[in-house]
């Protein structure tokens, strides 16, 4: 070996290089490791499901093995209604489960025991699949005087099981929150639009910064870095219209002029919600006349099929709260 | 051509084929990514410009424009230095041309098919990593490392005693982007989540900029400059001053790229504290280059590559100036996340290293097909429809981002930041349009000068002839 001449170089760049990697790598993921979840962490995966990015299991990133997000107003396995309506998280069979259940460490201390002891979410399996609740202690979280929320296995704790709360719930009561965050990584919403508010003045247009424990289990975090849209992690306190995202999806300009976004009517798909085939070139045209001045009005957005892509986008949009 | 070397035995294929290979693809990418550029600002100018075809969304082609100028432009034109310089500082043959054809051939296929499906939508979701890891596994064994291989067995076989300065570089860089490269995408391969995630996104992109692009654009200035003036480097001293406070300094401050995000706060002020010592490598650097300059500074106006070169140099002043600042969390709470932050993007790819490279390739591809540039005058269009087309760039973009960073902090409703932006959108498709076509010029100039260049005689370096047209 030539280098013997450089003994002393090489090794002194092992040492600084390792040195770095320690203090980069090595002593974060410590800190990183005991971050507790907070319940937006817990919503945000429950919601989210295994990985939004590709996977094997949706190449193509069409929104496949996602779960589901339900609103339950009746006990699905007795028919009663339930006092107070609850949001659950179902994973029919077959379905990826989480990280914070498949890891529980995953979750932090007190939530991690709380979810595996009291929520027995160790019980929970992909071949059966499973329906989760997020319920809150007395116990208040350490770093911030926040309830501490924990994940239930309600498969297990409850007996409810996907299909049975799939079966009781209307179409308006199901959220595709899951698939929608697909399309939003997929569709590249997150190279203008951040997650992430900033600690500084930011907050009091966009809302709350999140905190250490708002990305547990989330994958991508795709909090973005190059806003030139609004920062949407609270979008849905501001603006929960369905109408409106319909219309602002289809084509921008429609309900604000200036606006610089893409029109994202490709999401449609081919038909419309009562199965008609949606004319593109023709309402493109009308808009232009509309644009033009010859028309009065702009033509009607159609309204989304239940399975578009759109819907999904838009459910997971809203969802952001 | 290439294919017909492919299946050659190592001894057959004429020195340098690589490198002439890495070249021309280099130059080919260059125009794919400006093109691709070019067309994404045009959207962000005119929202209305193709519209409704999923493919053409600025949202699938945004990543596609930033791998294809790194992994194509920037990274191939690094391995064409490479293939041609290392080999030439080490008084020897490359180790392997054949492996060099390998790599060149399967870096082609392997960035083409990633882009294409990214193109698609098949995405990690991860910025500057957005390939699946599938296709990261790829890219680290058909273009990370061969590339090391081939360098690191051309170093080891060299003929000469020491090890000049570029070859530090092209060493230390080659291994620490298989590092960075594998570490920075350990989230795909066992599905790290959350916060770890977010993180280790920007520990990679912070390393492979700060790793990889930045030193390998300085080592071509530290040969081409005393190549092409005849002068010898200023300082050695001041060389390993840079080298060591690179490793030690720019591996540091991945953080500082998420000083909004809920990192822990030693980290970020660690990070930080880091970042403003970039100043020392960048401080050495740009010394070194511009002192070994003495005395030779008509060159700076008669000869191309030393204009490149020393153009990249000098652009790296502001860069530094901005790097070493703007993550300070006094000036970040205000840059952060705006067009700022793309303008300086920009001022590292398109404004420092573009020039180094397209010096690089320059004189590269001239000395290995020993033939002189076949047109000065399309190479000065190319230099000025370059660096005019990048300034627009550059300076509407910071105007545009200090619009919305008070937009930001005085609480401005978003779409009235919009409407402000507009007319530098407008400038910024104006200046990236320009860097397109400059491309083309320059890739008619290089193939013109395959074809129809004069001949350089043996023993001969190519700026020792004069310009013809």
């Amino acid at each position: 070996m030539r280098f013997r001449e450089y003994k002393f170089g090489s090794r002194a760049f092992g040492a600084a290089f390792g040195l770095s990697m320690s203090i980069t790598l090595l002593f974060p993921s410590f800190d990183l490791a005991a971050s507790v979840s907070s319940e937006a962490g817990l919503e945000k995966q429950l919601a989210s499901g295994w990985d939004s990015g590709w996977q094997i299991k949706d190449f193509f990133l069409e929104g496949k093995n996602k779960p589901l997000k339900v609103l339950v107003k009746k006990d699905p396995k007795t028919g009663e209604p339930l006092q107070q309506p609850v949001y659950a998280y179902v994973y029919p069979a077959g379905i990826s489960l989480p990280n914070g259940v498949t890891h529980t460490a995953n979750l932090g201390r007190g939530v991690e025991e709380m979810s595996v002891n009291e929520g027995r979410i160790k019980e929970a399996r992909v071949e059966n699949g499973a329906v989760f609740l997020i319920e809150k202690t007395d116990k208040l979280l350490t770093f911030e005087d926040k309830p501490l929320a924990y994940m239930v296995n309600a498969t297990a704790t409850k007996g409810w099981t996907p299909d049975d709360v799939l079966k009781q719930a209307a179409d308006t009561d199901v959220f595709h929150v899951g698939a929608g965050k697909t399309m939003f990584v997929r569709e590249g919403c997150w190279w203008c639009h951040t997650l992430l508010p900033e600690q500084t003045q930011d907050w009091q247009v966009f809302g709350a910064p999140p905190m250490l424990g708002d990305f547990n289990g989330e994958s991508p975090t795709a909090f973005g870095s190059d806003r030139k849209g609004p920062d949407l992690l609270h979008v849905g306190s501001r603006n929960a219209s369905r109408e409106w995202m319909m219309l602002h999806f289809f084509n921008p300009r429609l309900v604000q002029p200036h606006s610089i976004m893409p029109r994202f009517d490709y999401l449609w798909g081919e038909k419309d919600a009562d199965g008609k085939t949606i004319d593109y070139a023709k309402w493109r045209q009308e808009y232009d006349e509309y644009r033009e001045g010859k028309l009065v009005s702009a033509p009607d957005v159609p309204m989304y099929a239940k399975d578009s892509e759109i819907r999904k986008l838009i459910d997971f949009i809203v969802n952001l709260k | 051509m290439l294919l017909k070397y492919l299946f050659a035995k190592n001894e057959n294929i004429p020195a340098g084929s690589a490198a002439v290979f890495f070249g021309f693809s280099s130059i080919i990418w260059f125009m794919i990514g400006t093109g691709l550029g070019s067309f994404n600002a045009a959207k962000l100018a005119f929202p209305d410009f193709v519209t409704g075809v999923e493919m053409f969304a600025f949202g699938h082609m945004r990543q596609v424009h930033v791998l294809a100028v790194i992994f194509g432009w920037i990274s191939m034109a690094f391995a064409m230095a490479m293939m041609y310089i290392t080999p030439v500082l080490g008084n020897t043959r490359l180790w392997s041309e054949k492996l060099g054809l390998w790599n060149c051939f399967m870096w082609n296929v392997a960035l083409s098919l990633g882009l294409t499906l990214m193109w698609t939508g098949i995405t990690s979701g991860r910025e500057y990593s957005d390939f699946p890891w599938p296709l990261d596994l790829a890219v680290a064994a058909f273009i990370t490392i061969p590339l090391a291989v081939n360098v690191w067995m051309t170093i080891l076989k060299r003929r000469t005693q020491g090890i000049y300065t570029t070859n530090w570089f092209f060493a230390a860089s080659t291994f620490m982007l298989i590092i960075v490269f594998l570490v920075g995408n350990l989230p795909e391969y066992f599905h790290l989540t959350g916060l770890t995630e977010a993180y280790m996104t920007w520990w990679f992109a912070h390393n492979v900029l700060g790793l990889w692009i930045t030193p390998v654009a300085a080592a071509i200035a530290y040969y081409v400059i005393p190549k092409v003036t005849g002068n010898p480097l200023y300082s050695h001293r001041i060389g390993h001053l840079h080298f060591w406070s690179i490793v030690v300094f720019y591996s540091t401050p991945a953080a500082h790229h998420l000083m909004s995000a809920p990192l822990p706060e030693w980290l970020k002020s660690f990070a930080s504290v880091e970042g403003v010592l970039i100043l020392v490598p960048a401080i050495a650097f740009v010394s070194n280059i511009l002192l070994t300059m003495q005395g030779k500074w008509n060159m700076f106006v008669e000869n191309l590559e030393v204009r490149f070169t020393v153009v990249g140099v000098l652009l790296a002043i502001p860069l530094n100036m901005q790097g070493g600042f703007q993550q300070t969390r006094s000036i970040n709470w205000y840059v952060h996340g705006t067009a700022w932050m793309v303008a300086h993007a920009h001022l590292a790819l398109l404004g420092f290293s573009t020039f180094l490279e397209a010096a690089a390739v320059y004189l590269g591809l001239q000395t290995l097909m020993k033939r002189k540039l076949y047109s000065l005058t399309l190479g000065n269009l190319h230099f000025w429809l370059l660096l005019i087309g990048f300034s627009i760039y550059w300076i509407s973009m910071t105007m545009a981002g200090l619009i919305q960073g008070a937009g930001k902090i005085y609480e401005v409703p978003y779409i009235d930041v919009v409407i402000a932006e507009h007319p530098y959108m407008i400038a910024r498709w104006l200046g990236g349009t320009m860097v397109f076509s400059s491309t083309i010029i320059w890739l008619f100039n290089m193939w013109m000068t395959a074809r129809a260049g004069t001949e350089v005689p043996v023993g001969r370096m190519p700026h020792e002839l004069a310009y013809e047209r």
